[in-house]
C-alpha cells in the first residue's frame, strides 16, 4: 500500500474558541501506483487531508502509514526528511520560488532529501515536461502552465512513492488543463508513483478510474 | 544546493537592499581597518624598541618635542646646543658614542627634512640589532648627501642626483643656492630615516645663511657654559668678537663670520652610553641625565619615556575611542541587516512554507536565514577590508605629507583576522530572530 489512513481526526480551534471538526476518516487506502481523484465542496477539508497525509499537519488522533511506515509517530525532523524523499507536492498556484530558475527549483526539491542532487535527472525531468529549453528561466518569465510543469518535474525529482496534487489545474486556462493533467498522470505512471489529486472539476475527475467524494468517507458533523 | 547558495538566491532577489545593508557593514569595517592600520603604524613607529640611543641631548624644553623632532623629524627643533658641548660629551668617559645632528632645512623637492650629521650616525644601530645599509659611497665631501629609501622613491633620486634645500618652516621661501649630490641611498628601514635627507655636518655649516651674528652666538655660548667673567674663556670670546668686527669691516659685507666652533651649533646629540662592569647602560644614563639637567642649559632624555607617555595617554586613548566608534558603526550596520531581513520575512512565509513542504526541516529554514545574514555581513566584511586598504592607499600620501608617518596601505594588522569571525558572530546574533520567525512559520496556513 502506498498510503493507509486509520481513525484520523483533525479539528481546528476557531478564534471564538469553538472546535471546528474538519477530518474524521475511519479508514482510507491508496494502492501503490494507484491514481485517484478526490472531489468535494470547498472548505470540506481536502487540503487539510493532504497536509495530514504529508505530515505538514499532525492529526489529533489516528495514524498515517506511508509505504508501510507510520509517519504520525515520527519526530518532526524525520517526518520532514521522509516527506522530502517519499512525497511530491503540486499546489494550485505559486508552487515555485521566485528567486530560483526552473532548474534550480527542481534542484531545490532534491536538496532536502538525503539523496544525491542530480542535475542530469533535473534536466531530464524538465525536458520531459517540455521545458528543456527554459531551464534558466525564472518563474516570472514562465506562464502559469509552464510553472505548473516545473512544479510537476520538481514533485517527481526525488522518485517519491506518492504525489499529492491540490487542484493543480484550477488556475490554468481550459485549453491547457488537459495537458497538465495528462502530464501528471502519465509521469506518475512512468515513474510508478501513486497519485492523489484533488479537484472540483468533474470533467477532470471523471478521467480517473477511482473518484471519491471526501464527504463519503469523512464523517464530520455528528455523522460518525 | 547548499544553505549558502539558497541564501544567496534570496540576497540576489533583494539586490538593492542587500547591497546597501552589506555596504553599511563594509563602510564600518573600512573605517575600522583604517584606524587599526594607522594606529598600528603609529604604534610601531613610536615604539620605544625602535630607538637605538640611550639618551637624546637637546636644549631645555619639552622632552617629547625633542624626541619628535630629533628622532621622528615631525616637529620643529626647539633650539640649538653649542658645537663645543657635543665635543665635550663625545670626550666624556661615560659616553660610548655621541652623534650630533642639525636640523631646520627641507629639500626643495618633496619637502623632506634635512639632517646634518657625522658618518658615525650610519655606523650605529638605529634600533636594537639593526644597522643602516647604504648603497653608494656615503659622505666624501661637504655637499654629499645620503637619502632615505622613500626620498629616493618619491623624488625619483638616485646616486648622482643633485638637489637644493630651502629653509624649513611653513611659508618660508628662503632658498639655499648650494647644490647637494646624492652619494648614498639607504635601504628601507620602516623608520623616519626613510624620508630623511642626510648631509654632512660640514655641508650644513657651509650653507650660506645658516650663520648667526657673532655677538648672539657668543652670548648664547656664555649662557650655556656659564663662562666666568675674567677667565681664560671670557677673554677668548672677547677676542673672537673683536676679530670678527675687524674682518667684517675689511670684507665689504662678504664676511660669513669667524672660523670658530663657537659659531657652530647642533640641534641634538644622540648618546650611546658605556655600561660599567656589572651594570647596564641604563644606570649610567639615569645618572648622566640627572647631571645634565643640573649643569647646563640642556636636557638629556631617554626617548622611551616621552614616547610611552604619548602612546598611553594620548594615542592609545584616541585609538580606543575611534575603535569604539567603528565598532558601533558595525553594530548599527548589523542592526540594519536585522531590520532588512526581518522586514522581508512577511513576504517570505509562502516560500518558507514551500521549502518545508518539499521536506526542509525547521532547523534548515532557520539556517538558511542565518546563512543569509552571515553572507551579508561576511561580504560586507571582506569588502570593508579591501576598501579599508584601498582607502589607506589614497590617504597614505596625505597622512605622510601632514605627519611624516609612513603609511603602508597593505600593512596588515593581525587583528584583521579576528574581524571576520567576529562579524560572523554578529551576523549570527542578528539572524537569530528572523531565523526563529522562519523556524516557527505555520506551513499549513501559508501554503
Ligand atoms: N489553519 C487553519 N486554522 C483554522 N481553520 C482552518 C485552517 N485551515 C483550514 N481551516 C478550516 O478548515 C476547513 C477545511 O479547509 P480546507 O482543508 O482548506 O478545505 P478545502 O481544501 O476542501 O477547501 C475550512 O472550514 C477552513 O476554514
Ligand atoms: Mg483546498
Amino acid at each position: 500500500m502506498a498510503l493507509e489512513l486509520k481513525d484520523i481526526q483533525k479539528s481546528y480551534r476557531e478564534p471564538d474558541g469553538t472546535e471546528l471538526p474538519v477530518l474524521n476518516v475511519e479508514h482510507f487506502l491508496l494502492g501503490d501506483t494507484e491514481q485517484m481523484a478526490l472531489v468535494g465542496a470547498s472548505g470540506g477539508g481536502k487540503t487539510t487531508l493532504l497536509n495530514v497525509i504529508s505530515g505538514i499537519s499532525s492529526p489529533d488522533r489516528g495514524s498515517v502509514t506511508l509505504d508501510g511506515t507510520n509517519v504520525t509517530r515520527m519526530p518532526e525532523p524525520m517526518r520532514d526528511r521522509f516527506r522530502a524523499e517519499r512525497i511530491g507536492f503540486v499546489f494550485q498556484t505559486f508552487n515555485l520560488l521566485q528567486a530560483f530558475s526552473a532548474l534550480e527549483n527542481v534542484l531545490l526539491g532534491m536538496s532536502f532529501s538525503g539523496r544525491k542532487v542530480s542535475r542530469t535527472r533535473a534536466k531530464e525531468l524538465l525536458e520531459h515536461v517540455g521545458l528543456g529549453g527554459r531551464l534558466g528561466h525564472k518563474p516570472a518569465q514562465l506562464s502559469i502552465g509552464e510553472q505548473q510543469r516545473v512544479a510537476v518535474a520538481r514533485a517527481l525529482a526525488n522518485k517519491p512513492s506518492l504525489l499529492l496534487a491540490d487542484e493543480p489545474t484550477a488556475s490554468i486556462d481550459v485549453a491547457n488543463q488537459e495537458n497538465i493533467l495528462n502530464l501528471i498522470r502519465k509521469s506518475c505512471e512512468e515513474e510508478k508513483v501513486a497519485l492523489l489529486l484533488v479537484t472540483h472539476n468533474l470533467d477532470i475527475a471523471q478521467q480517473f478510474g477511482r473518484v471519491e467524494q471526501l464527504a463519503e468517507f469523512n464523517k464530520v458533523g455528528g455523522q460518525s | 544546493m547548499n544553505l549558502f547558495s539558497i541564501a544567496f538566491k534570496s540576497i540576489k532577489q533583494r539586490l538593492l537592499t542587500s547591497t546597501l545593508t552589506s555596504l553599511s557593514v563594509a563602510l564600518g569595517v573600512m573605517m575600522m581597518i583604517a584606524v587599526l592600520v594607522i594606529f598600528g603604524i603609529v604604534d610601531r613607529t613610536f615604539n620605544q624598541q625602535a630607538i637605538g640611543y640611550d639618551l637624546i641631548v637637546g636644549p631645555k624644553g619639552s622632552d617629547l618635542q625633542l624626541v619628535l623632532s630629533s628622532v621622528y623629524r615631525i616637529a620643529p627643533a626647539i633650539e640649538t646646543l653649542p658645537y663645543d658641548y657635543y665635543q665635550q660629551l663625545k670626550n666624556d668617559p661615560r659616553v660610548e658614542e655621541a652623534i650630533p645632528i642639525t636640523m631646520g632645512d627641507v629639500t626643495q623637492q618633496g619637502g623632506f627634512p634635512v639632517v646634518g650629521t657625522e658618518t658615525t650616525y650610519f655606523l650605529r644601530e638605529y634600533a636594537p640589532g639593526k644597522k643602516l645599509l647604504i648603497r653608494g659611497d656615503g659622505f666624501r665631501e661637504a655637499f654629499d648627501a645620503i637619502i632615505g629609501a622613500e626620498v629616493a622613491r618619491q623624488n625619483g633620486w638616485d646616486i648622482g642626483s643633485q638637489f637644493t634645500l630651502v629653509h624649513g618652516g611653513a611659508e618660508s621661501d628662503c632658498h639655499h643656492d648650494e647644490k647637494f649630490t646624492v652619494t648614498g641611498v639607504l635601504k628601507r628601514t620602516g623608520t623616519p630615516n626613510d624620508r630623511t635627507v642626510f648631509t654632512h655636518l660640514n655641508g650644513f655649516y657651509a650653507i650660506a645663511g645658516h650663520e648667526t651674528p657673532v655677538e648672539q652666538m657668543v652670548k648664547r655660548y656664555r649662557e650655556f657654559f656659564r663662562v666666568i667673567p675674567g677667565g681664560e674663556k671670557d677673554q677668548e670670546l672677547k677676542d673672537l668678537i673683536k676679530q670678527a668686527k675687524e674682518e667684517e669691516a675689511k670684507s665689504h659685507g662678504h664676511y660669513h663670520g669667524p672660523d670658530s666652533t663657537v659659531m657652530k651649533d647642533v640641534s641634538a646629540i644622540f648618546l650611546i652610553m658605556k655600561a660599567p662592569p656589572g651594570e647596564s647602560a641604563a644606570t649610567t644614563s639615569i645618572l648622566f641625565a640627572a647631571q645634565v639637567k643640573k649643569g647646563f642649559q640642556a636636557q638629556a632624555v631617554n626617548p622611551i619615556f616621552p614616547m610611552q607617555r604619548l602612546m598611553t595617554q594620548f594615542v592609545g586613548n584616541i585609538r580606543q575611542v575611534l575603535l569604539a566608534l567603528t565598532i558601533m558603526i558595525i553594530v548599527v550596520s548589523g542592526i540594519g541587516i536585522f531590520v532588512s531581513i526581518y522586514n522581508s520575512m512577511a513576504d517570505r512565509r509562502r516560500e518558507i512554507s514551500i521549502m518545508r513542504a518539499l521536506g526542509a526541516q525547521r532547523t534548515t529554514v532557520f539556517a538558511i536565514i542565518l546563512a543569509e545574514s552571515i553572507l551579508l555581513c561576511f561580504a560586507g566584511g571582506v569588502a570593508g577590508i579591501l576598501l579599508g586598504h584601498g582607502l589607506l592607499f589614497f590617504v597614505a600620501p596625505i597622512v605622510e605629507a601632514k605627519s611624516g608617518l609612513l603609511v603602508d596601505p597593505f600593512s596588515f594588522e593581525p587583528i584583521e583576522l579576528v574581524l571576520l569571525p567576529a562579524l560572523i558572530v554578529l551576523a549570527s546574533i542578528v539572524g537569530i530572530i528572523p531565523g526563529l520567525t522562519a523556524y516557527r512559520t505555520d506551513v499549513a496556513k501559508n501554503l
